[in-house]
C-alpha cells in the first residue's frame, strides 16, 4: 500500500508534487516511513491520519524544514531536496496561520513579494488583486488583530497565493475556528482552490474536512500511506481495516471465519455472533483465520419486530432499541443484541408514532456485501 | 462586610508598597529638591534660589562629564543589545528545553557575586601584574607588562559585564513568546535570514529590546562601582561627581542638584529613545 499511487489515466501527466520513497527517522523513531505519491496539477490533495501519524513532518519536509533521511521529493519535476525552504515554490498556511502581528494587512501580503524584489507598482496592483480575489477588498490598511478569525484565514491564504506558488501546503488551518466558521471555511477553501486553480495539500486529522473538500485523499497511520485514493473509494472501498475504522463510522467486531462457500464467508464474532460477509479484503481469508468485521450503521436497517415485512438481507438479528440518538437528519439508535453488544443504525426519526422507542424489540438486517471482513 | 474584609485586604496588601515608595522614593527626592534649591550665602545661611544649577551650566567640566557620562551609556547600551541579543535568541528559539534552564542560570551566576568582587575580578586579570599582561610577557607576545586598567575601553568592558544580564532577561521573555511558525513562515515567503532578523524578529522583539535598553541604560548611567574601580581617577563618571559634592566637598545642595540633573538627563534619553523606536512604557517595561 505505501508504493501506492494515482495512476488515473484521464489525468494529465503533469505533476505538480512527486515524493518517492520518503523516510524520516529521529533518532530510533521512524516518523515518516517509505512514502510514495505523486499529485497531478491543480488538485485538491489531503493527507488525513491521526495526530502523530507523521503527517506534518511530511509537510515540513515538502516546504523544506525537514530534511528526509532518504528518498527524493520533485516539484514540477525537479528535485528540491537541496534547495533552501526560501528558494522553493511551496507556500504555506500553518497551522495558526503565522500571520506577522506587527504589520498590516497589506504589508504581510506583500512582504513575499518585497522578498523576491518585486517593484512597488507590481506590489500595490497583485495584493490589490489577490484581497479582490478573497473578496475582502477594503482590508489592506487594517491591522492584524483587528480581522476575524474567518477574514484572518483568508489573508492567510491571500498572502501565499499572491507568490503564484507551484504547490499550497495548508497545516490543519481551521483547527482554531469554531463550528460554524469552520463548515463555512470548508466550501470556502474548496472554492478558492478551484478560483486559483493551484494544487493544495491539505493536512487535517478530521475527516469530514478531508471528504468534503478533496479530490484525493491519502490515509496516513504511524508513518506509513495506508491507502489514497477518492473519498467515496476511502469510504466505500477501504483497503485495509485502519482506513475502515478510521474514515466514516462502524460497527466493528473481532471475530474467526467459520465457513468458506464461493465469495461467501460465515464468520463469528467473539461474542458469538454469526454472520455472513461477501467482502473479504486482504490475503489469505479462508477457514479459521481470524478477520476484522465492520458494518456502517447507514447499511443496517432497523424495524419494529411486530411490523409487517419480508425480509431478504442475509444477515438478521433481534434486539431491544437501548436508546435513540437524535440528531436531526443523522439520527441512529442503539441496539442490545442477544449476547449484550450495543450495535449503531441510522434511523429516520420523522416524529410520528411509527419512530423507534427506548425498550421496542426490533430487527436489525444487513446486506452481506454491506459486511467487510479484513485479515488482522 | 464583604467588602469591607475585601478592602481591608487590599490595604494590607497595598500598604508596604505605599510605604516604600513614600518613604523611600518620594520623600527623600522631595528633600533632595528642597535641598538642591537653597543657595548658600554665608556659612550656615541659605537663601531660595537657582544658584547649583546655574553653577553646573557656567562650569564645563560638569556638563561635559555628564554628557561623556550619557553617551558611554549609550555605546554600552548598544553592545549589551549586539551582545545579549544572539545569546538571548540561542537560549529562546535554538536551545533545547532542558538547556534552555541551565543555560539561563549560567547567565544569573554572576549576580550571585557582588559588584565589588565581580570588578576585583576585573582589576586581577586586567592590572599590569595581572594575570593577562603577565601571561602575555611570558609567552614572549609583549616585552614589557602593558597596563590594561584606567582607560575608557576597561570601563566600558566592565559595565557591559556588569549589566549584559538585565538585557538578556526581557529579550528571552519576548523572543520566548515568539511562535517559531511566525519565522519558518518569513522564509517560507522567500524571506533569506537577514530579511527576516530585520522584517520580522526584530519587530517582533521590539518591546523587549526597549525594555532591555531602558534598563541597561539607567542602571549604566546611574552606577558608580565599575567605573571608578577600572577606570580610576581618569573615568570621570557623573556619579563621581555627585560623591565628590556631598562627601568630599560637603557640598549637600550642589550634590542633590547634580542628582536631580542625572535623573532628568536619563529620563529625557529615555523618552527620546522611546519616541525613536515609537514604544511606550506601557508596552515594555511594563509587560517585560
Amino acid at each position: 500500500m505505501n508504493t501506492a499511487t494515482l495512476t488515473d489515466p484521464a489525468l494529465e501527466p503533469a505533476f505538480d508534487l512527486e515524493c518517492s520513497n520518503i523516510h524520516k527517522s529521529f533518532g530510533a523513531v521512524r516518523a515518516v516511513d517509505d512514502v510514495s505519491f505523486k499529485i497531478p496539477k491543480g488538485s485538491f490533495f489531503s493527507i488525513l491520519g491521526p495526530s502523530g501519524c507523521g503527517k506534518t513532518t511530511l509537510m515540513r519536509m515538502i516546504a523544506g524544514f525537514e530534511d528526509p533521511t532518504s528518498g527524493d521529493i520533485q516539484i514540477k519535476g525537479k528535485s528540491v531536496l537541496n534547495t533552501p525552504p526560501n528558494k522553493r515554490n511551496v507556500k504555506m498556511v500553518f497551522q495558526h496561520l503565522a500571520l506577522f502581528p506587527m504589520m498590516n494587512v497589506y504589508e504581510n501580503i506583500a512582504y513575499g513579494l518585497r522578498c523576491i524584489g518585486t517593484d512597488k507598482a507590481e506590489i500595490d496592483r497583485k495584493v490589490k488583486d489577490v484581497l479582490e480575489r478573497i473578496a475582502l477588498p477594503d482590508v489592506a490598511d487594517r491591522e492584524i488583530h483587528q480581522l476575524s478569525g474567518g477574514q484572518k484565514q483568508r489573508i492567510a491564504i491571500a498572502r501565499c497565493m499572491v507568490m503564484d506558488p507551484d504547490v499550497l501546503l495548508l497545516d490543519e488551518p481551521l483547527g482554531a475556528l469554531d463550528l460554524k466558521l469552520r463548515e463555512a471555511m470548508k466550501i470556502e477553501l474548496k472554492l478558492l482552490q478551484h478560483q486559483f486553480n493551484t494544487t493544495f495539500i491539505y493536512i487535517t486529522h478530521d475527516q469530514s474536512e478531508a471528504l468534503v473538500m478533496s479530490d484525493h485523499v491519502a490515509i496516513m497511520n504511524e508513518g506509513r500511506f495506508e491507502q489514497i485514493g477518492r473519498p467515496e473509494d476511502l469510504y466505500h472501498n477501504p483497503q485495509t481495516s485502519f482506513v475502515a475504522g478510521f474514515v466514516g463510522d462502524s460497527n466493528r467486531w473481532s471475530g474467526r471465519v467459520t465457513a468458506q462457500e464461493g465469495g461467501e464467508y460465515r464468520v463469528e464474532t467473539e461474542a458469538g455472533l454469526v454472520m455472513t460477509s461477501a467482502r473479504a479484503v486482504g490475503q489469505g481469508i479462508s477457514s479459521g483465520k481470524d478477520v476484522s468485521i465492520f458494518v456502517r450503521p447507514e447499511f443496517i436497517t432497523a424495524r419494529k419486530t411486530s411490523s409487517e415485512g419480508s425480509s431478504t438481507a442475509q444477515n438478521t438479528l433481534q434486539g431491544r432499541v437501548d436508546s435513540v440518538l437524535f440528531n436531526g437528519a443523522n439520527s441512529r439508535v442503539l441496539v442490545r443484541d442477544p449476547v449484550g453488544e450495543l450495535i449503531e443504525a441510522d434511523v429516520v426519526v420523522t416524529g410520528g408514532t411509527e419512530d423507534l422507542r427506548a425498550g421496542d424489540d426490533v430487527t436489525l438486517e444487513w446486506s452481506a456485501a454491506q459486511t467487510m471482513c479484513f485479515a488482522v | 462586610m464583604q467588602s469591607d474584609i475585601k478592602r481591608l485586604s487590599l490595604i494590607l496588601l497595598f500598604a508596604p508598597f505605599a510605604l516604600w515608595i513614600a518613604l523611600l522614593i518620594i520623600l527623600p527626592h522631595m528633600g533632595m529638591v528642597v535641598l538642591s534649591l537653597r543657595e548658600k550665602v554665608a556659612p550656615r545661611v541659605y537663601e531660595f534660589g537657582f544658584g547649583n544649577y546655574i553653577d553646573f551650566i557656567n562650569e564645563p567640566i560638569y556638563w561635559n562629564t555628564l554628557l561623556r557620562t550619557g553617551s558611554m551609556s549609550i555605546l554600552v547600551t548598544f553592545l549589551a543589545l549586539l551582545i545579549g541579543f544572539p545569546i538571548a535568541y540561542y537560549i529562546a528559539k535554538i536551545a533545547g528545553k532542558r538547556s534552555r534552564g541551565a543555560l539561563f542560570l549560567l547567565c544569573l551566576i554572576p549576580l550571585w557575586v557582588s559588584d565589588l568582587i565581580r570588578a576585583f575580578g576585573w582589576i586581577l586579570l586586567l592590572r599590569e601584574t595581572g594575570v593577562i599582561s603577565s601571561f602575555l610577557t611570558d609567552i614572549g607576545l609583549i616585552d614589557q607588562p602593558i597596563e590594561f586598567l584606567y582607560n575608557d575601553i576597561t570601563v566600558v568592558i566592565g559595565l557591559v559585564y556588569t549589566v549584559i544580564l538585565f538585557m538578556i532577561v526581557p529579550l528571552v521573555s519576548t523572543l520566548d513568546g515568539m511562535d517559531n511558525a511566525m519565522i519558518e513562515a518569513g522564509y517560507n515567503l522567500g524571506g533569506n535570514g537577514f530579511t527576516v532578523l530585520r522584517r520580522i524578529i526584530v519587530p517582533y522583539a521590539m518591546p523587549g529590546i526597549v525594555s532591555g535598553c531602558i534598563v541597561v541604560f539607567m542602571m549604566t548611567a546611574g552606577s558608580y562601582l565599575t567605573p571608578i574601580l577600572l577606570g580610576g581617577k581618569n573615568s570621570s563618571w557623573f556619579t563621581e561627581q555627585i560623591y565628590d559634592q556631598f562627601i568630599t566637598r560637603f557640598n549637600w545642595e550642589s550634590g542633590a542638584a547634580f542628582g536631580f540633573l542625572l535623573l532628568a538627563f536619563t529620563s529625557i534619553v529615555v523618552w527620546i529613545g522611546l519616541r525613536l523606536t515609537g514604544q511606550t512604557l506601557a508596552n515594555t517595561v511594563a509587560k517585560s
